[in-house]
């Protein structure tokens, strides 16, 4: 068994050790879907990516508002409409691909008590607080109709993710939802530079100024209910 | 609970994978461009539906047979834009190396059973 392959199960090991009994239970049970530690890129190269079930969790603590995660862990919802990518739910059809229903994983809901110390422990997972405090962002003014055309027609988000519930592509996640479940300086770090995150994303690195990352964010913030 | 029993399951099956560099032109395919273009290649893939302009067909001799090697490296690396196509298509030469921008041409060609 390689070295690598020691690390993922020492890591579950480990993460179920050091938790009470149910969090363990339900920790030890991310890590069979979700990476929780940032896999070896330079070794695995995009065949990581093909293996990947879930989400990376190894950078949940910089990614994710922590009353959304607790409260999403006890009742959890569908945030990506075709499930997680390349391994999605989808079948090819005489009519091309489309999204198999059956095939899409539901996600096990959390006790109350679990949920919080499953949120308390990846809420710790913040390797990429540099990458936070280089962002500057403060909410902005947009008019909406604005940001629908600069989010679905010049930048061409659409294509993958949903702006309102059932209108957009199907390969990201829902984005009406994320402002809600994700902290703002990390959607700005995300859209500025994916990889920094993710060696492996499917997320496009755009080419864009801070002000255009910006005017996404202010989109994001506007159809997902947040603040002026 | 289900999901016990799959953990240290899902971690072994992904101990079973030998760790590898070489990566294929198909396998850059399935991860990058499925989502759009379609796993048969077909420019019907799940994201096609929500798309104003539908994405290329891959499998089209005729299409991508108009089309060099070269312009096909340019559209990967800078997107639709760089020839005046739709901004839909994504610049992905942020993503990827130029290496595996030539692997995904090559398997281009592959699909379409064409020359450039």
């Amino acid at each position: 068994m390689s070295t690598h392959c020691l690390k993922v199960l020492a890591l579950g090991a480990a993460i179920a050790a050091a938790m009470p009994a149910g969090a363990a239970d339900a920790q030890s049970s991310c890590g069979g879907c979700h990476a929780l530690s940032e896999p070896d890129f330079a070794t695995l190269g995009v065949v990581e990516r093909l293996q990947r079930q879930a989400p990376p969790l190894w950078f949940a603590g910089n990614k994710y508002k922590e009353g959304w995660l607790e409260q999403w862990l006890q009742a959890p919802t569908t945030i990506l409409p075709a499930g997680y990518f390349p391994n999605a739910a989808i079948t090819h059809t005489d009519e091309g691909d489309v999204v198999d229903p059956a095939k899409l994983h539901q996600h096990d809901a959390l006790s109350a008590a679990d949920a919080k110390a499953v949120a308390d422990e990846l809420m710790a997972l913040k390797p990429h607080d540099d990458l936070i405090a280089a962002m500057n962002y403060e909410p902005g003014n947009l008019a909406l109709r604005m940001g629908t055309m600069d989010f679905r027609k010049f930048k061409g988000c659409q294509a993958c993710h949903h702006d309102a519930e059932g209108d957009g592509g199907f390969s990201g996640p829902e984005l009406y939802t994320a402002w809600q479940r994700l902290q703002p300086a990390f959607i700005a770090s995300f859209i500025t530079d994916p990889r920094a995150w993710d060696t492996n994303t499917i997320m496009p690195q755009m080419e864009m100024n801070e002000a255009a990352v910006y005017k996404l964010v202010d989109y994001l913030r506007l159809i997902g209910g947040g603040e002026q | 609970m289900k999901t016990l029993a799959m953990g240290p399951i899902a971690l072994l099956a992904l101990c079973a994978a030998a760790p590898t560099q070489a990566e294929t032109g198909e396998e850059l395919y399935h991860v990058y461009c499925i989502q759009c273009h379609g796993t048969a290649g077909d420019g019907r893939g799940v994201n096609a539906a929500a798309m104003d302009v539908l994405p290329r067909a891959h499998i089209d001799p005729v299409e991508m047979g108009a089309r060099q090697d070269a312009d096909l490296n340019k559209v990967i690396h800078q997107g639709g834009k760089s020839i005046n196509k739709s901004v839909l298509m994504p610049s992905w030469g942020h993503n990827l190396t130029d290496e595996q921008v030539e692997k995904l041409v090559q398997h281009l060609r592959v699909l379409c059973n064409c020359g450039g």
